[in-house]
């Protein structure tokens, strides 16, 4: 049998495709016990939501979406073959990623500095639905600062490969790949930050 | 008995490299599926023996060899053994990565590297489960299940085990998408969706229900071990949360996960009965479409776990509803396979029979479900050994005896030589005994009201819990005769050529035993799976 190495790109974006459905999946369960709380405690709900910070909230959301726009700047610039160009594209989505993560880091810090945190002494002496209003915040806003960080971690090693010169313009499906999974990272923040910075 | 060694052109030894790295570091398909073979089947032996324990306890009233927090603790491993470590990956990593590329045509799946990450996964994740039993506060028990608020407070250590069922998720996830991408991509010219085989289709319709319903799982078990070591309070009721929701979140993925079980079996069992009838299979089209009926239906229905747990009469009464409808793609399988013997020319040998045990198990199996699915009966054996016979029926009659099906039709053509007959036969023969007796019994006793889950019981169960321990001893003496006559005959056996029952899918096209690259030159499809006349030919 003769060996033809063709790579596949319809079928390496149809794997990824799955695999950022199986994510969406997993941040739908978060979704799902929302749904379930915010019926049970609206009130509460409300109450506990107005304690985030919507400046940095909105602050994120606007970072996220220019991390995204230079990842997929950095595809248009792959596919004209202009690879300098496409790792200082990657290096801005990265840089966002940080800025993101800072923000969470203050976000995180004002509401632990408050005795906001799950298990704490102040939330169990408070309504149980605002204990678990926070502790869904969170758990939610938690692992997605965790694919934050695995996205730009990805996106790192790509760069990498970019500079390494194998990705290029004839060849650049792991870059698309990962600037898709960046994509879905974005994308559920922008469920995420309507649901417990603005609706309640 | 031929003593000479297979060829030099099998993927055993054809691309010049040996030794255990050779193995654990392949990318081959069919390096991968043995791996999965032999370590979920270990796994199934190691659950095979803390079930013969649990049974032994069980024979008379009373403690006979262990206390109550023992026997919690054997059976919560047996189920997490059994389940997260045998059944769920078995089929689709054992005999899935062994046939289903050849059986499409490929030279590999799609993502060959991802392939061996999944097995990694795999190995891994049991690793750390085999763990949580030997350190911490000892081995879990509160069941396969997970229940909070038990599995919250409990201080053995179910975060490890946790952990590591959550890793053998990932597994899944990614031998599914992987298996999907392999048959939408990889088919060879002339392979359409009409001439896959139904174990393809099988194969396919499981893999889609890894992906969809695996990550409802992991984050369950993230949300759990949080619960643990952070005190997230999500599923505690003191905090404001409701352990109803842990139900539902852990159905919704564990009733798919049943399908996950059962599809693959289905698939090896609509490939084995047309072969050994000689026959077409009847009704190919409705069966490759049950199988996804069964995985869409089967998403739907997690509720029927939960009938006493307080939820509400509406839900009941849909999910109940939704349950009977599962039941009629199962029926058309079953019907098909039994117009495919129809005016067959029946060949009786260890695969078909162990295939037409199947139909039997899993139509009890199936039929007893019913009883559970309908909420009314269900409130009277819920939690009972009725529960505990139907799920073996489906699971160990059903899933099982098509493993060991799978074993009998498919090994030999990866070892190049095969089994004894007659040994099979026996075996095959004690094994349909015993778990009769063992597992019918238990649903009698169900039906007796002896509930599930304790190490003692009333006195009055006592003769036909003896006879359930008499019916796990057949079977266990079945099972070692299978196993020292497959495994004797796979290494010093008689030689196979490249079609020793007469099968008309590509992998009887193709050297017995495979080379690396599977085909020698890359087929050209012109006739369906079955079709007989043209066996042998692609």
């Amino acid at each position: 049998m003769s060996h033809p190495e063709s790579k596949d790109y319809f079928g390496a974006k149809l794997g990824m495709w799955l695999f950022l459905f199986t994510e969406l999946l997993l941040f739908g369960g978060l979704f799902l016990l929302y749904a379930v709380y915010l019926r049970r405690y609206p009130q509460e709900f409300a109450a506990a939501g107005k304690q985030l910070n919507w400046v940095m909230g909105t602050a994120n959301t606007v970072i996220l979406l220019t991390s995204s726009l230079f990842a997929a700047m950095a595809v248009s610039a792959v596919q004209r073959d202009e690879l300098r160009r496409t790792v200082l594209l990657i290096l801005g989505t990265i840089l966002c990623a940080a800025g993101f993560m800072v923000i969470k880091y203050f976000e995180w810090s004002a509401k632990i500095g408050h005795g906001i945190y799950p298990g704490s002494e102040h939330l169990k002496a408070g309504s149980p639905g605002e204990s678990v209003f926070f502790s869904l915040y969170f758990m939610t806003t938690g692992i997605h600062g965790l694919h934050v960080l695995i996205g730009g971690a990805l996106l790192a090693w790509i760069a990498l490969k970019v500079k390494g010169g194998s990705v290029t313009a004839n060849d650049f499906v792991l870059l698309e790949n990962g600037a898709l999974y960046w994509h879905l990272v974005d994308l559920i923040w922008i469920f995420i930050f309507p649901l417990y910075y603005l609706v309640l | 008995m031929s003593t000479e060694r297979p060829p030099l052109t099998s993927f055993w030894n054809d691309t010049g490299r040996t030794g255990i790295t050779s193995w654990i570091f392949s990318t081959d398909h069919k390096r991968i599926g043995l791996l999965y073979f032999f370590t979920t089947f270990g796994f199934f032996l190691v659950g095979v023996m803390l079930g013969l324990v649990l049974r032994i306890e069980l024979m008379a009233p009373g403690r006979t060899i262990m206390g109550p927090t023992t026997y919690n603790a054997v059976f919560t491993v047996h189920g997490v053994v059994m389940i997260f470590l045998f059944i769920l990956p078995g089929l689709p990593g054992a005999f899935g990565n062994l046939v289903m590329p050849i059986q499409v045509g490929a030279r590999d799946v799609a993502f060959p590297r991802l392939n061996l990450l999944s097995w990694w996964l795999y190995v891994s994740g049991a690793a750390i489960v085999l763990t949580s039993l030997f350190t911490g506060g000892g081995p879990p028990d509160t069941g396969w299940t997970f229940y909070v608020p038990f599995s919250a407070r409990t201080g053995t250590n179910v975060t490890l085990a946790l952990f590591g069922v959550f890793i053998i998720g990932f597994s899944a996830i990614l031998t599914g998408l992987n298996f999907i991408t392999t048959i939408h991509r990889l088919r060879a010219p002339g392979m359409t969706w009409g001439r896959l085989p139904l174990f393809v289709w099988s194969i396919y319709a499981t893999a889609w229900v890894q992906i969809l319903a695996t990550p409802i799982l992991a984050i369950t078990l993230v949300l759990v071990m949080a619960e643990r070591l952070l005190g997230t309070g999500l599923f505690d009721p003191a905090k404001g949360g409701d352990p109803l929701m842990f139900q539902h979140m852990f159905w919704i993925y564990s009733h798919p996960a049943v399908y996950i079980m059962i599809l693959p079996a289905m698939g090896v069992i609509s490939d084995i009965i047309p072969v050994f009838s000689r026959k077409p299979i009847f009704g190919y089209k409705m069966i490759a479409f049950s199988s996804l009926a069964i995985a869409a239906a089967g998403s739907l229905v997690w509720g029927h776990h939960m009938f006493v747990s307080g939820m509400s009469d509406t839900a009941v009464l849909v999910f109940s509803f939704l349950t009977f409808i599962v039941a009629i793609p199962s029926a058309i399988k079953v019907f098909n396979w039994v117009s495919t013997l129809y005016k067959g020319s029946i060949s009786l040998e260890a695969p078909m029979l162990f295939a037409l045990s199947f139909i039997l198990l899993f139509s009890i199996g199936g039929l007893s479900g019913l009883i559970l699915g309908a909420a009314a009966t269900d409130v009277h054996v819920h939690d009972t050994h009725f529960v505990v016979g139907h799920f073996h029926y489906v699971m160990f009659g059903g899933a099982g005896f098509a493993f060991f099906g799978a074993m009998h039709f498919w090994l030999p053509k990866f070892f190049g030589r095969r089994y004894a007959e007659k040994p099979a036969v026996v075996a095959w023969a004690l094994m349909f005994i015993g778990f009769n007796v063992l597992y019918f019994t238990m649903q009698v006793l169900g039906m007796k009201g002896m509930p599930r889950r304790y190490y003692d019981y009333l006195p009055e169960f006592a003769t036909l819990n003896l006879v359930s321990t008499i019916g796990s001893w057949i079977l266990a003496c079945g099972l070692v005769i299978m196993l020292v006559n497959l495994f004797r005959g796979l290494l010093k056996g008689e030689p196979v050529d490249s079609n020793p029952w007469g099968g008309a899918s590509l992998e009887w096209t193709i050297p017995t035993p495979p080379p690396t690259e599977n085909f020698v030159e890359e087929p050209v499809v012109t006739h369906g799976p079955y079709d007989f006349t043209r066996a042998g030919e692609a």
